[in-house]
């Protein structure tokens, strides 16, 4: 360990681990550029920053498409654009088969079931559908259900709130200085006032993105800075799986020591923030890394699988849990 | 999975031609996106426990 090194780590454990103030994006970006000899070290700290500020309860969600591909916007990790050659075709779910996926990952012991739509902001249409969806599954499975349906207004905000969606996804994707390089049909500011107006309604923020889309390390620390000034409830982390026909398609999944050092930054900016597991870990970390992120950082995962992909079994994440001895988190805590 | 068939499920060509060994990999976790046997593009329908996939003129398969 070099003096620099050393200090970056000393002074991260002061500040966060001691004094529970996140890191700067400037102190991110130093823990970015810590060697892979350091990455044990980190990890290590980043692990007692989330049991001292959120504790080892771990917040286990299941996610579903119910309105999957045919949208209009360009996000080019998306294979849900309609803009590109993707394979993804448009489908819906019916309210049934949304109840049933909800009862199955209810079972898990998983407290969060978000419902996803691939769509710019919803329409009447989908708005009702979700309304006959969250209370169909009200009425059926103790669970919290949270939405991700794109740009929201004020009335849909309303909505939404009223229906008892407890928390609202919509991830700024990455830093605001790389996101006309992600999405040129609307803007991050676009994103941030959807994020703003579900605040003021009372919902938790569900904001966080995806790594691995070309962007610097000054501004994956960027992005770290913008969601910590957000002060999200959760921030679900993706790494990039380049999905066929899409404008990323081509770009190298980012390495595992590399996802993991982002996870490990991210707890040291949000020391308090629901950091949860998201998509494309399985192809970036492999099994070993759900173990090395839950060990080094991360307190929440997706189980299952994803909106368009497939993930890690339910049971072999909720037996990892068993084995480390991180207890689910129950209904109606807050962590 | 995959190429098994007359058409790869993942990239929709022809299992018998190209090489399709990153197609196979890459279906551990991805559903399957075309008919293996008519190469259309299927409707899928992913769920936390598993997929659902219906082809136009050969109907549904499942995980």
């Amino acid at each position: 360990m070099t003096t620099a090194t050393s200090f970056v780590l000393a002074r991260a454990r002061e500040q966060v681990l001691e004094r529970g103030e996140g890191l700067s994006e400037e102190q991110v970006l130093e823990v970015l550029q810590l060697p892979d000899s350091e990455l044990d070290a980190l990890l290590e700290l980043a692990h007692e920053v989330r049991m001292r500020w959120c504790g080892p309860e771990v917040e286990v969600e299941g996610i579903i498409s119910l309105k999957t591909g045919g949208c209009p916007e360009d996000c080019h990790f998306c294979s849900q654009s309609g803009l590109f050659e993707s394979p993804v075709r448009s489908a819906w779910l019916d309210v049934p088969m949304l109840v049933e996926a909800a009862k199955q990952t209810a079972k898990t012991g998983a407290t969060e079931f978000c419902i996803v739509a691939a769509v710019r902001g919803p329409d009447a249409r989908l708005m009702a559908q979700v309304a006959a969806g969250v209370a169909a599954i009200k009425d059926a499975v103790d669970i919290n259900v949270a939405c991700s349906l794109g740009m929201l207004t004020p009335e849909q905000v309303t909505a939404l709130a009223e229906m008892g969606v407890h928390r609202y996804n919509h991830n700024l994707e990455t830093a605001r200085s790389h996101f006309p390089n992600v999405v040129t049909t609307h803007t991050w500011e676009e994103r941030w006032e959807t994020l703003r107006l579900v605040r003021e309604a009372g919902m938790e923020v569900c904001c966080g993105g995806i790594v691995g889309m070309g962007e610097t390390l000054e501004q994956r620390a960027e992005f770290a800075a913008q969601l910590a000034s957000l002060t999200p409830d959760e921030v679900p982390l993706n790494f990039l799986n380049p999905r066929p026909g899409t404008p990323f398609g081509d770009l190298e999944p980012m390495s595992g020591p590399d996802a993991l050092r982002t996870v490990a930054a991210f707890r040291l900016a949000l020391p308090r923030t629901v950091l949860r597991f998201a998509g494309g870990r399985e192809l970036t970390l492999g099994d070993l890394g759900a173990r090395k992120g839950l060990l080094g950082g991360i307190n929440a995962v997706i189980v299952g699988n994803y909106l368009t992909t497939l993930g890690r079994p339910a049971e072999s994440d909720i037996d990892l849990l068993g084995e480390l001895e991180m207890p689910i988190k129950a209904l109606n805590e807050t962590l | 999975m995959s190429a098994v068939g007359t058409f790869c499920d993942r990239c929709g060509a022809p299992a018998g031609e190209g090489d399709h060994a990153r197609c196979v990999r890459e279906r551990a976790l991805e559903p399957p996106r075309f008919c293996p046997e008519c190469a259309r593009r299927m409707v899928v329908q992913v769920d936390p426990f598993g997929w659902t996939a219906r082809c136009s003129r050969h109907g549904e398969r499942t995980s």
